[in-house]
């Protein structure tokens, strides 16, 4: 049953063949054997059943909200939650429980979403592992699936090995990632910036959608940087994303960056005919890095559209190359200028120095913020100086347009739909992913996902095939400003065609330290 | 130098600039050693002006004067993470109308900006504002001062209005140095302000006064703005300016890099505030009837021309309109709109009273006022009401009184024993004596007391008469006519 997709557990419960406190509870309890994943910071054991309790009611009134109601799904820890922790994986905000709840999340609620807990993330969102928030880092779940056993773990099938050899989620959003994939939910929001909800989605082999900018409200998503962020989607299937993205679209009184147009949900049709396709295939895509099997997987998925009838063509996006250090400026600018209000004064860590509010304010930042958010603080402040700001902020915001621009004419060409990877290379194990800095890593993992946040376009990754150790390899899709529609109609067609194959999950029970053999049990 | 008062607040910005010698033929000549003209201190002001709204400039919290301390602080006021601005439209028209007023253009794209430093009082880390491109530019304001203290010669000035910007105001902080801490009051946090720029076109203190009387006196009229500021406030800044020249000429700040002279904030020193755009407001754009697209809801959107239509006489026409209307002079037309209230007195007693007024308004800026400012109190608190002064001018007009005797009446008025003017009148025997036998007789006495006096008349000195009249006053106790009193004289006097 956790196994099925949104819409098919759905039916379910409208038919009575489970019950929402059914389902809620087989969630949870596959949540606590799970636990070593560390996908959850909060369970919110407690609502969560309440939650499924009302939605029981209504099922039984036969009255149920919608398609959400009774689904059990799970959030980012960077979105607020009233009533629950929110942490951000921060030592600056642990034990903030905040007062309101982000519009997507009153959102879910309203429709009667049984919201189970707040999921793992880089500290403030910033990383591409998933791996630098202070309550550890999130483990790929496909690391304990029988694929990745059966291709990676060496000779000696000692637990010593299996447990230095997990693979990171990706990030930022890899908690949320893991959980769907590791189904103890059907659905999770992440927060896409740089690329931190198609990333661990391409890692964990589920389908993460980025939204145009200003179609999904972000209030109450604590911001990494304003004029990029949104709201990201993480489902199992291309259909599920369209109906999560159906509740959370449309203009929010609350965020002025919303925009005014009524949106209106949509069912994606099962497209047939791709002839009247044009998709198009950036060389600048092509990147410095990129691995062979991934390159040969986008080869094989630009044939498959063009043997389906569609019109493959090779685009150029000259300015790709720009994007990251534009991307540098850009976003650290904003950090330092978003995280100036957590001072201790108002809400979360204060320091207990106390001489003065300035060495207060100094001491909480320091001991609140981990070296990455310090680092791009810094950076930022620097960029913002006066006598910085026409070289380095002006002039990103100008590459930042001429970037843009690059999609604009591609798509004005007559191009639909632009397919490119969604990473570099598979998931990667955590020894071998902490060897390099959180910035450098940053910079690698997020030049394929960027430009679209740049740009604010819409992008998806679809989850395509296997590596060669066994572990999920994605591609994306971008399209155009708003055509959400086409976007995934497109991206369902291609995950259908791919099938791309469910994760054999094998969990095992894992004392804290002592490592003991148990009985495995591949759940079902 | 920012006034803590309520309402409205101004900060001084003094600059130098070279003053240019005129020869005595009347061209400009650089005068001094150096062949530089000595320096000549000009005097900018900017002025926040607590916007008059509901709700705060970008959150919904209410804005109200002396609530308890944090009970109108919402998420955003706190800067609870993950809450955003909405701008608010009513603080949006009230920069309008005040652009309008203050003959501005009005930019039809205004961007908002983020201002970074860190204070307590300051929960985001940064002020919102609009640094690159205001919501208004370029006007002016016209004001009148007196010259020597004489409100006889009254000049007009004008001065440049450089911009007029949104921005949020900041909490209260209070430093309790006895327990080392500071107590932060975030009510005030995030109501909106509106920033007057004003260019240094102003010579000095009594300038700058009357500059931002003025200016204090167009928020009211326009209702953008209370506009509340205690007189002591601006006779404060005005000591302080004249007693800050030293200081200013230390902090005057030459950028090097900029290779000019820059105006200072004297709280801030050298400060870098690593302006940036604010990501989440886009640019604010404001219709005329022009630029209005025709199926635009009119609730969405601010209509500058609708707007302008509804502006309010500005106290420059209203004082206008007094003098046209009730033929007193310029001068007195600015002491009426000066004190709150002053204006309708005035018109309620001219409308019920026969006496002009051209004569009302003696009685109203000599009397009045004067007995009001003695004892610190606003038309409002005045013991005695329009109606009590009507009734007292109408004796006056009616002649049953004298001048003299009017101004014993307003005396007692005063003390507000409730008793009317004619029962004053009545109780100290202040009535004119009407008979004129009577009165002829008195002259007639006092004449044949002063015989000097009497032939210093008839050998030609007029002015002795005066002396005459005088006495008759003293023997009537003031309960003569005078005019009356010098044709009887001048009759006897002739036969």
């Amino acid at each position: 049953m956790l196994r099925a997709s949104l819409r098919e557990v759905s039916a379910a419960l409208k038919e009575g063949r489970v019950t929402p406190t059914e389902l809620c509870q087989k969630c949870l309890s596959l949540i606590k054997s799970t636990k070593f994943l560390n996908a959850y910071i909060t369970v919110a054991e407690e609502t969560a059943l309440k939650q499924a309790e009302e939605s029981e009611k209504r099922y039984g009134r036969g009255q149920p909200l919608g398609v959400l109601d009774g689904i059990p799904v799970a959030v980012k820890d960077n979105f607020n939650a009233a009533g629950i922790e929110t942490t951000c994986a921060s030592k600056m905000l642990k034990g903030y429980i905040s007062p309101y709840n982000a519009t997507v999340v009153q959102k879910l609620l309203d429709q009667g979403a049984v919201l189970l807990g707040k999921t793992n993330l880089d500290e403030f969102a910033m990383g591409s592992g998933s791996t630098d928030g202070i309550f550890g880092p999130v483990r790929n779940p496909w690391s304990y699936s029988r694929q990745y056993k059966e291709k990676s773990v060496p000779k000696s099938h000692s637990q010593e090995d299996e447990e230095s050899n997990w693979v990171i989620t990706g990030g930022s959003s890899g908690g949320s990632a893991a959980a769907v994939s590791s189904f103890t939910c059907f659905a999770a929001l992440g927060s896409d910036t740089g690329g931190s909800t198609r990333n661990p989605a391409a890692h964990c082999g589920v389908v993460g959608l980025k939204p145009t900018y200003g179609l999904i409200s972000r209030h109450g998503l604590i911001p990494l940087v304003n004029s990029m962020d949104v709201p990201g989607i993480l489902t199992r299937c291309v259909d599920d994303a369209a109906v999560v993205l159906g509740t959370l679209a449309g203009h929010d009184p609350k965020d002025s960056t919303t925009i005014q147009d009524n949106f209106k949900p949509f069912d994606l049709p099962n497209l047939t005919d791709v002839s009247k396709l044009s998709i198009g295939i950036p060389k600048e895509y092509h990147a410095p890095g990129l691995s062979s099997e991934i390159l040969s997987l986008w080869s094989k998925a630009a044939d498959l559209f063009k043997n389906a009838g569609a019109k493959v063509i090779e685009v150029s996006l000259p300015h790709t190359r720009y994007s990251i250090v534009c991307y540098h400026v850009l976003c650290t600018a904003e950090v330092a200028s978003n995280m100036a209000r957590f001072d201790g004064l108002e809400y979360g860590h204060r320091s207990d120095m106390n001489k003065s509010t300035e060495s207060m304010y100094a001491a909480t930042r320091r001991e609140g913020f981990n070296d990455v958010v310090r680092g791009r603080i810094l950076s930022g402040n620097y960029f913002l100086l006066k006598q910085n700001y026409e070289n380095y902020f002006i002039k990103a915001q100008k590459v930042r347009r001429l970037i843009a621009n690059d999609f604009v004419k591609v798509f004005g060409s007559g191009v639909d739909i632009l397919l490119t990877p969604t990473t570099l290379s598979d998931a990667v194990p955590y020894m071998e992913f902490i060897k390099e800095d959180n910035r450098t890593r940053s910079a690698q993992d997020d030049i394929l996902t960027q430009a679209a946040n740049m740009a604010g376009l819409p992008a998806i990754n679809v989850p395509t095939g296997l590596s060669e150790r066994g572990l999920p390899v994605g591609l994306q899709f971008i399209g155009q400003s708003f055509q959400e529609k086409q976007l995934l109609t497109v991206a369902k067609w291609f995950e259908k065609q791919v099938k791309f194959p469910m994760i054999q999950l094998e969990v095992k029970r894992h004392d804290h330290g002592a490592f003991q053999h148990q009985k495995s049990a591949s759940f079902s | 130098m920012a006034a803590a008062a309520r309402g409205y607040s101004g900060v001084w910005r003094r600059a130098w600039q070279r003053a240019v010698a005129c020869n005595a033929r009347g061209g400009a000549v650089l005068a001094g050693k150096s062949g530089l003209a000595p320096w000549v201190p000009v005097v900018g002001l900017e002025i926040h002006a607590q916007i008059s709204s509901n709700s705060k400039l970008f959150s919904g919290s209410q804005v109200q004067f002396a609530a308890p301390p944090n009970s109108l602080v919402s998420f955003f006021d706190a800067s609870l993470p993950g809450t955003l601005p909405v701008l608010n439209r009513r603080c949006v028209e009230a920069a309008v109308m005040t652009g309008l007023a203050l003959n501005c253009s009005i930019n039809k794209k205004s961007l908002f900006d983020r201002k970074h430093y860190f204070y307590a009082d300051l929960p985001a880390g940064y002020q919102i504002t609009q640094q690159r491109v205001p919501i208004a530019v370029n006007g002016s304001l016209s004001y009148s001062l007196c010259i020597d203290n004489k409100m006889s010669q009254m000049v007009t000035k004008t001065v440049r209005i450089k911009q007029i910007q949104l921005e949020q105001d900041s909490g209260k902080s209070l430093h309790d140095d006895t327990r080392s801490q500071t107590l932060v009051d975030l009510n005030r946090a995030g109501v909106g302000l509106m920033e007057v720029v004003m260019e240094p076109d102003m010579c000095c203190g009594e300038e700058a006064a009357a500059a931002v009387r003025e200016l204090q006196l167009i928020l009211q009229t326009l209702g953008s703005s209370q506009a509340v500021m205690a007189d002591y406030e601006i006779e404060r800044q005005i000591e302080e300016l004249e007693n800050g020249g030293t200081i200013l000429n230390e902090t005057r700040a030459f950028d090097s890099k900029l290779g000019c002279t820059v105006p200072m904030r004297d709280k801030e020193g050298k400060q870098d505030y690593r302006f940036m755009p604010e990501p989440n407001l886009p640019p604010l754009i404001l219709y005329d009837a022009k630029s209005l697209p025709a199926n635009m809801n009119h609730q969405q959107v601010v209509n500058i021309d609708w707007i302008h239509e509804r502006l309010p006489d500005l106290p420059s026409v209203k004082r206008a309109k007094l003098v046209e209307q009730y033929g007193i002079l310029p001068e007195h037309s600015f002491t009426l709109l000066n004190e709150d209230g002053l204006t309708e007195f005035f018109e309620n007693v001219v409308k019920q009273t026969q006496m002009k007024p051209k004569k009302v308004i003696g009685w109203i800026l000599n009397d009045l006022l004067s007995y009001l400012k003695q004892h610190s109190l606003t038309v409002e608190e005045s013991p005695v009401s329009s109606v009590l002064l009507a009734d007292l001018l109408n004796l006056l007009e009616k002649k049953e009184i004298s001048s003299t005797a009017a101004k014993q009446v307003l005396a007692e008025l005063w003390k507000g024993e409730g008793k009317t003017p004619l029962e004053i009148v009545k109780e100290k025997k202040l009535e004119l004596i009407q008979d004129q036998k009577e009165l002829e007789q008195i002259c007639q006495a006092v004449i044949d007391g002063q015989e000097n006096e009497v032939m210093a008349i008839k050998a030609g000195n007029r002015k002795v008469l005066n002396k005459l009249i005088g006495l008759v006053q003293r023997e009537t106790q003031g309960r003569s006519n005078p005019v009356l009193v010098k044709q009887l004289l001048e009759k006897k006097l002739s036969e």
